[in-house]
């Protein structure tokens, strides 16, 4: 496991490649080309916008302007998202790659990963023009955490991504059951509400076991709400976790890598 | 000797028959990838049984065998795509697999992002891609096309880009499967050249094939597998030579048991065989149109038909030039004084390739008791490769047939040279002085 663990640094070249080429892939043959990366964040954050601040009126204070509160969570929430429900056929339509070329197949979920990371990379100028708009102004001193938090996020996606894409190969229905328990944990963390609003309280809990949760607080507290990044422990403990998560995940993937080549 | 390059161990290898699940629960698979639920041997396929070889440094190698036999198999164990499920396998230096070609590439993206990501996934630095890139295209004679999407490329040049990038991976270790159809035949050409090359740089190849020209010509070694067994090993000829031979004996085989089951089929033998107004009328003309059968009155019974080679050896597969015999083995209950034994031999798709009998010949019937062999012996059976059918008959001057044997009777004909038609002439080639041709391989 160590050994494959430190092949996987020697194939960097090889995951900055595919992403790039799934990138290009992606857009090819589309008028809008690289501009849909910016379109799709900014249709969603229109979208959401319209919907909870004029059909269904949100009146918490703490949240106003709601449409920057909404978009901090949201968009790495989408990420998140999107990663765990491609990463579940990566191994499926990698196939190819795995059956007939010798190659190290954990390099296609985290490929997936990296590559759902770009278009939330393209999303923070349109966070920031809309922070501009409203005229938010984000924490500062506390900003240099952001990357934490993404760095954090980053690692926990990825070991989910190993464990789930793994499966996927033996039971196809991982990829079913991944994306509707994704539709239920977006609902179930607080990115579309403030999980200290008093309506909560009672779930809070609930919120303190959610992984998700915490990234999506912190990333609220730090570009969002004005004082401290009170919720830094957590995160840290989540990055912690998710250490172990990756080590485990990997192990899990590194046992199941004999059987990809005879399964997919 | 030098150190192997390649070791198979006692390898064997068994898959799952059916796609189904490899884990019983989803526990299981997830505490342990070895705690596999175990297979009952009816759901295992064991592609390969206990196979050893070693193959030196520098040696080109060739796995022969029929489909199903485990080359495939073995190829992937070499290049690392399968573990083995008993046994080890050692590869010593980089391998570069001709397996699938062009296997990594992105329909969307142009053929020349796809080289720099192929390289990247069979091992190279992109330095050395960007060193060898001009290389590349110009072997793969796609020096116009190269900023196409791939998507556009026909597949011929697909595959031909994808050769092009695994064999400047520039491996010590070079696995081929069954790829030099890719092109036409110039770029075939050219890749024995470049084989040819690896060979002079004292680099090692396995190569799996079905073209047995190839292996003799190519290999300094080969081994023949047969379903997942180890049949033969060591000098290319003859180990080729072996396995033509066991195509052959199954061919035959299965010939025979296809002419079983065609006279089985025509009913029983003649002395049941109806007779009548219908039957007579049968002459060369209309036998063109008769379907395969058996019919005749049974006054003459034809009780066995078996080919025989120049040795007596009755066989179902003569090779071109070879004489032939057909041995007929004939009854007559009563004395018979009219009879004409004839034979009719034709193609399989149903074209006379030449037809004769007894009353042709000028032979006139005298007398016939009993039991008694016909033998037609053709010294040199000039036919080129392929399946004939024969009928046999025995029938009165006048037509009416005691027994007719209406293409029951198969035979196969093996040439090493490939022409065309059907009737080989004995013939030879002279040149006058001024036209060379290189000595013979």
């Amino acid at each position: 496991m160590w050994h494959n663990l430190g092949q996987l640094l020697r194939y960097r070249g090889l995951i900055q490649s595919l992403v790039a080429r799934d990138l290009k892939a992606r857009y090819r043959g589309s008028m809008l080309g690289f501009f849909w990366s910016f379109v799709n964040p900014l249709m969603l954050l229109l979208i959401y916008n319209w919907v909870f601040t004029y059909l269904l009126e949100n009146r918490s204070q703490d949240t106003q302007p709601y449409a920057v509160f909404m978009f901090t969570a949201l968009l790495p929430w989408t990420w998140f998202q999107s990663s765990l429900n491609e990463v579940t056929g990566s191994l499926i339509s990698g196939g190819n790659l795995i059956k007939k070329v010798l190659f190290p197949a954990e390099v296609l979920p985290i490929v997936t990963v990296l590559g759902n990371m770009i278009h939330f990379i393209f999303g923070l100028p349109i966070l920031a023009a809309f922070m501009w708009w409203y005229g938010v102004v984000p924490n500062w001193p506390q900003l240099p955490w952001f990357f934490v938090i993404v760095a954090v996020q980053l690692l926990f996606t990825i070991a989910l991504g190993l464990v789930l894409s793994a499966l996927a190969v033996h039971f196809r229905d991982v990829k079913d059951l991944v994306s509707n328990l994704l539709t239920f944990w977006f609902f179930a963390t607080p990115i579309i509400y403030w999980y200290a609003d008093e309506r909560f309280k009672d779930y809070k809990f609930y919120f303190d076991l959610n992984p998700f949760s915490h990234l999506a607080i912190s990333y609220q507290e730090v570009l969002f709400f004005d004082g401290g990044f009170g919720h830094w422990l957590w995160l840290l403990a989540l990055g912690g976790a998710s250490v172990v998560l990756f080590l485990a995940a990997y192990w899990i993937f590194d046992r199941l890598r004999d059987s990809f080549s005879e399964a997919v | 000797m030098s150190s192997p390059a390649i070791t198979l161990d006692h390898v064997s290898k068994i898959y799952r028959r059916y796609g189904g699940r490899q884990f019983s629960t989803l526990k299981s698979a997830l505490l342990s990838g070895d705690l596999v639920r175990k297979l009952r041997p009816e759901e295992t396929f064991q592609a390969l049984k206990d196979v050893s070889f070693t193959v030196p440094k520098g040696c080109t190698y060739g796995v022969v065998g029929r489909n199903g036999s485990g080359k495939s198999t073995a190829l992937k164990l070499v290049a690392g795509i399968t573990k083995p499920t008993i046994g080890t396998v050692q590869v010593d230096g980089r391998i570069s697999a001709l397996i699938e070609l062009g296997a990594g590439f992105h329909p969307e993206i142009s053929g020349r992002e796809n080289v720099f990501i192929n390289g990247i996934m069979l091992g190279l630095t992109k330095k050395e891609i960007t060193k060898r890139f001009d290389e590349i295209v110009e072997f793969a004679e796609l020096t116009e096309f190269i900023d196409a999407p791939v998507k556009t490329y026909s597949s011929g040049m697909y595959m031909r880009l994808g050769f092009a990038v695994a064999i400047h991976v520039d491996p010590d270790v070079l696995l081929v499967d069954e790829v030099l159809a890719v092109g036409d035949e110039g770029f075939t050409h050219k890749c024995l050249d470049k084989f040819g090359e690896f060979k002079r740089r004292g680099k090692t190849i396995l190569l799996v094939t079905h073209s047995l020209g190839l292996v003799e010509r190519f290999c300094d070694e080969a081994v023949w597998l047969d379903a997942g067994e180890k049949k033969a090993e060591g000098d290319p000829t003859r180990v080729v030579g072996t396995y033509v031979t066991d195509v052959a004996r199954q061919e035959e085989r299965f010939l025979a048991a296809a002419d079983e089951k065609a006279k089985q089929d025509a009913g029983g033998a003649g002395q049941a065989a109806p007779s009548g107004p219908v039957a007579a009328e049968h002459h060369f003309g209309d036998m063109n149109q008769a379907g395969e059968g058996r019919w005749g009155s049974g006054g003459v019974e034809i009780a066995s038909v078996d080919f025989q080679d120049a040795n007596g050896q009755s066989t179902h597969v003569f090779h071109t030039g070879e004489q032939m015999r057909v041995i007929l083995g004939v009854k007559a209950a009563a004395p018979v004084r009219d009879f004409v034994f004839g034979i009719g031999l034709f193609t399989a798709d149903g074209a006379m390739v030449y037809g004769t009998n007894t009353d042709i010949e000028e032979l006139e019937s005298d007398r016939l008791e009993g039991e008694a062999t016909v033998t037609l012996t053709v010294d040199s059976l000039d036919l080129v490769e392929g399946t004939y059918k024969l009928d046999v008959a025995v029938h009165k001057r006048d037509g009416a047939p005691y027994d007719y044997h209406r293409l029951l009777h198969t035979f196969r004909v093996k040439s090493r040279i490939k022409d065309g038609g059907i009737y080989r002439p004995k013939h030879r080639w002279d040149f006058s002085t001024a036209i060379k041709f290189k000595p013979p391989k």
